[in-house]
């Protein structure tokens, strides 16, 4: 469910998160985006952990999701979309919170990926879909 | 053999090998297959090596935190080696700092302790 505007800056890669492996394609995506702009080693690490935590919750609950990445070369920020069409995410804060898991995860994926970036934005309607957008500067 | 790992007896040592590709369905095989190698081969210890990866999420941490508690279970002491620095530092910042699993800076130092039954 697409709910924020366009991404900023350029178009990097886009992915489609259909099986588990596309998982670690995608997180790679976003590990050559950081490289492009000659990400630090931890930055570059924080961004590509979160975007996996993220893609995989596209994965497991969300039905599959689509990846875009965009970068913005001035602030050396790279942007990640991650949109899903699955049931939604009916209580947010409640999700946020480490510890929660509505699945077989952990239960860190959210509220951790959140401290890990510099942005992070997630909006979810039930029965539509959830969008998360994150982005770290280089 | 699963694609994502590796098992291999070196040294009355199990040293499992993990790699970015592994996936839901790798786990269980994994556990599966590590809880029969250590019981057969009378093994003194687990080495879990994780060098091949570049970052280590909660999907990941959680198959770590599995493996160990499987060799605590079977009196095999497991170590888990090859972390980067970077890796450790986003591990804190998630929140999952694997309490119960053992680390040595190297796999050299993992098969010391394990040879002098630390």
């Amino acid at each position: 469910m697409r709910h924020l505007p366009a991404l900023p800056g350029h178009p990097f890669e886009e992915r489609v998160i259909a099986v588990e492996r596309d998982v670690v394609r995608a997180r790679l995506a976003v590990g050559h985006a950081m490289d492009r702009l000659g990400a630090r080693t931890i930055r570059k690490t924080r961004l590509v952990t979160a975007a996996s935590e993220i893609f995989r919750n596209a994965f497991l609950y969300g039905g599959g999701g689509r990846v875009t990445i965009h970068i913005v070369e001035a602030d050396r920020m790279v942007w990640v979309d991650c949109i899903d069409e699955g049931p939604g995410i009916p209580d947010l804060a409640q999700a946020m919170k480490d510890g929660y898991t509505s699945g077989r995860g952990l239960g860190r994926g959210l509220g951790g990926a959140k401290r890990l970036v510099g942005h992070f934005e997630i909006h979810s309607v039930p029965g539509r879909g959830t969008q998360v957008r994150m982005a770290s500067q280089a | 053999m699963s694609q994502g790992t590796g098992i291999y007896l070196v040294d009355g040592i199990l040293l499992v090998g993990i790699d970015e590709n592994i996936n839901d369905s790798d786990i269980l095989d994994l556990e599966d297959r590590l809880a029969e190698r250590v019981h057969e081969s009378r093994a003194r210890g687990i080495v879990i090596d994780i060098s091949a990866l570049e970052i280590v999420d909660t999907f990941v941490g959680r198959i770590i935190a599995q493996l160990a508690g499987i060799g605590a279970l079977l009196d095999s002491p497991t170590y888990l080696v090859g972390m980067r620095p970077a890796v450790a530092m986003t591990l804190v910042e998630l929140g999952m700092t694997l309490p119960t699993v053992r680390t040595a800076r190297n796999l050299q130092h993992a098969v010391e302790r394990l040879r002098e039954g630390r």
